[in-house]
């Protein structure tokens, strides 16, 4: 394959060099690279952040900073993180990078269209810096922008709330650029039931994406004319419903729950059959589980508010939905695990981050049906409980997703092998940090202690300085895993086209793909987790194991 | 690797694309339902204080707007250029005009002191307060949709003058045709919600 030259080598649209083919790039798989680029700067700023913050929490009064930088700082870490990482992290690196080579095409449908999201997610970005140093500051707000107080309050929120309208904007375009790539490009050959399923779970994830942001869209509007107009529409004094705004934002904001999980259940279900030499259990019920959960996900946002005060009636709808939710999870987990019976398992590092993943994640799961069902809501509400519960899903889940699918699919972006010994260190000791640090949250949320608080009573200090404890383990986890992946540069071993004796089309391509993604017209297999013909003989990951 | 233009294809984005636009309304009818829930006596007098004549001006100017964009599609595919620019201009000016009446109808509501947090919303009842809070962020955000529309007609024409757009490659004149019907079409619901309530 010495002949073909990467898409690093040729650009698209053709003939243009240096950071202009960049930035002006139509190639799906650069974009790919420069959402990576951008979003490993937020995760980094975001992770510090959260550092610092448990760090001040690590004893009791003030540590490090005072409680308007800290409010500020809870705020921007969940900002950051939700908008700027674990919302566009799966789908717009790897979803983009992976999706067209998949479906056994060139490129997305609207190329031009994919570079307008990523400008509008740079915007997006710089809107949140800039709000971070002209007038009052960052909002206190929380990322949820609660009202009245985030009408009402003097920090710059309007700002804020328009960086993250700018963001949906950005996710709404892909999603819809994905869905049309999904049914337009794809290869003529290959039926619905023959396509892998990390693309299937962006197609799922892509429906929420249009669906549910314009409702978050517009709700900021509506935020930032209450701001500029003091309208009234959420301010009972003046005939307004506080609640409704609460309603209007978890419309969007929880159904975004699972666009940030489905694609690292695609992940997942990619892993998981390779390095198990073996079909995925259950094709067909990852599939609808996936579409399963991108409906029933849309139906139950009001249990974030079993508290607000909203009618029984609902209270008791909501939660029976969200138990529902619970079902299609479930059917994935136990694929997977069924997918591992019997099969001929090589540890590596993406498989091994994808046990983390089923574990942290059935945990987080476990825990949201003790959120879900009212009488114990009622108790942990808007506790530590909570902060441990979306930390277990989200982080648990879709980072260590994130992780996997870094791990997994390097050498096929890059061309070169990593080392796997520090990759299993760092692997471990994210893991490891991870417990320490979320576990005693469960615990302080038991004990009654309320998220987001600046202080807290002597009880609890014992909990709050074991997870600074862990933070610290935990980030340096992430750094090994990291530093380790990008020495990989340095090492230079080049890495085959099918490194791990994957199945699915972006591994009959050479790695990195040319810039047109495939030399000849792809074969579409039957089944695109068929290892008949591979066996069951060790992929060449095992082979350069660890040298 | 060229390959043909898929308009299908294209067509299809721009379909999601105004889907979710209707969604991005969804949410203020969802507010929209609630408060008329709420307080049905004060929509209803809130109502009768619109100029329905006004009202009724634009939606016939909307609809005609719509008709004559429709009819530049299929003259465009015939390949009448001249025809087609007409029909293309006289939708422009009907987006203008609709803007225009607007402008008289906000300020006259304004010259009454029927503004947000104007003294009289703000002192009155509550119920007034919220009707006439929707009926500005309502009307509002579509007089920016017809401004968004006014601005892809204008567009289209430019591209159809300078032969960029022609019976065999006319999508961009499509789906900009397509948006002023949606355009028409949330003023089809926001009439009758605003202006005819009760």
């Amino acid at each position: 394959m010495s002949e073909t030259h990467s898409f690093y080598e040729i650009s698209s649209p053709p003939g243009m060099t240096g950071i202009k083919s960049w930035l002006l790039t139509h190639d799906h798989k650069r974009l790919g690279l420069m959402y990576l680029a951008a979003i490993f700067f937020w995760f980094n700023v975001a992770m510090i952040l959260g550092l610092l913050i448990r760090t001040e929490l690590m004893s009791q009064g003030r540590t490090i900073m005072g409680p308007e930088l800290y409010n500020s700082f809870f705020t921007l870490h969940g900002v950051i993180m939700i908008f700027l990482f674990v919302i566009p992290g799966i789908p717009a690196i790897f979803g983009n990078f992976f999706l067209p080579i998949q479906l056994g095409t060139d490129d997305v449908f609207f190329p031009r269209l994919n570079l307008f999201s990523w400008y509008l997610f740079m915007f997006g970005g710089l809107f949140a810096i800039i709000s971070l140093f002209v007038g009052k500051g960052f909002p206190d707000t929380g990322w949820t922008f609660y009202v009245p107080f985030s009408i009402e309050v003097d920090t710059n929120v309007s700002l804020t709330v328009m960086a993250a309208f700018i963001l949906g904007m950005s996710s709404l375009l892909t999603g819809l650029n994905f869905v049309t790539t999904f049914h337009r490009m794809r290869d003529k050959s290959m039926g619905l039931m023959q396509i892998p399923l990390f693309t299937w779970s962006l197609y799922a994830t892509a429906w929420v994406q249009i669906l549910a942001t314009p409702v978050i869209s517009i709700t900021f509007v509506l935020v930032v004319m209450e701001r500029l107009l003091s309208i009234g529409l959420f301010d009972p004094a003046r005939g307004g419903d506080p609640i409704l705004y609460q309603h209007l934002f978890w419309m969007y904001s929880h159904p975004a729950v699972y666009i940030m999980i489905l694609p690292g259940m695609g992940v997942i279900s990619e892993i998981i059959p390779v390095f198990s030499r073996k079909s995925i259990f259950g094709y067909k019920a990852i599939v609808w589980s996936s579409m399963g959960i991108a409906i029933a996900g849309s139906l139950v946002w009001a249990h974030h508010m079993y508290t607000s005060g909203m009618s029984d009636v609902s209270v008791f709808v909501f939660s029976l939905l969200t138990f529902l939710v619970a079902i299609p999870s479930a059917v994935k987990v136990f694929s997977w695990v069924a997918t591992m019976y019997k099969g001929a398992i090589e540890m590596t590092p993406a498989l091994l981050l994808s046990l983390m993943f089923i574990y942290l994640f059935s945990v987080g799961g476990l825990t949201g049906l003790v959120l879900g069902s009212v009488g114990t809501n009622i108790h942990v509400h808007d506790t530590y409980f909570v902060v441990a519960h979306f930390h277990f899903v989200m982080f648990g889940g879709t980072g260590f997703a994130f992780f996997a699918a870094l791990h997994y699919w390097w050498p096929k972006m890059f061309g070169v092998m990593y080392r796997f010994r520090p990759a299993y260190v760092g692997a471990c000791l994210t893991a490891v940090g991870f417990l320490f640090h979320y576990v005693p949250m469960f615990i302080l949320g038991i004990q009654g202690m309320p998220r987001r608080y600046y202080d807290y009573l002597p009880q609890y200090e014992t909990g709050n300085f074991l997870a600074g404890f862990g933070g610290y383990l935990l980030c340096a986890g992430i750094v090994i895993m990291f530093a380790n992946l990008l020495m990989s540069f340095r090492q230079g071993v080049a890495a085959p086209a099918d490194p791990w004796g994957a199945t699915t089309l972006e591994w009959k391509v050479p790695s990195p793909p040319p810039v047109h993604n495939f030399v000849k017209q792809p074969d579409i297999m039957e089944f695109p987790y068929d290892f008949s013909g591979i066996g069951n003989q060790p992929g060449a990951g095992a082979r350069t194991g660890d040298r | 690797m060229n390959r043909e233009i898929d308009t299908t294809g294209i067509k299809i984005g721009m379909w999601i694309f105004l889907y979710s636009e209707i969604i991005l309304f969804g949410g203020l009818f969802v507010l929209y339902a609630v408060y008329l829930h709420r307080y049905p006596q004060f929509f209803s007098e809130g109502g009768k204080e619109l100029d329905r004549i006004i009202g009724t001006l634009n939606t016939v100017i909307l609809l005609v707007s719509s008709f004559t964009v429709a009819s530049s599609v299929t003259a465009v595919q015939r390949g009448e250029k001249k025809k087609c620019a007409a029909l293309l201009l006289f939708s422009i000016l009907c987006g203008f005009g609709f803007l225009v009446n607007k402008y008289f109808e906000w300020g006259a509501k304004i010259d009454h002191g029927i503004y947000p947090n104007s003294e009289r919303l703000v002192n009155g009842e509550p119920g007034e307060n919220i009707f006439f809070g929707l009926y500005y962020l309502i009307t509002g955000l579509h007089g920016l949709h017809v401004i968004v529309g006014i601005v892809l007609l204008c567009l289209s024409l430019v591209l159809l003058l300078t032969g960029r757009v022609t019976a065999q490659r006319f999508t961009m004149l499509d789906n900009s045709g397509l948006y002023w019907h949606l355009v028409d079409l949330i003023w089809i619901f926001v009439f009758p919600l605003f202006y005819l309530v009760l």
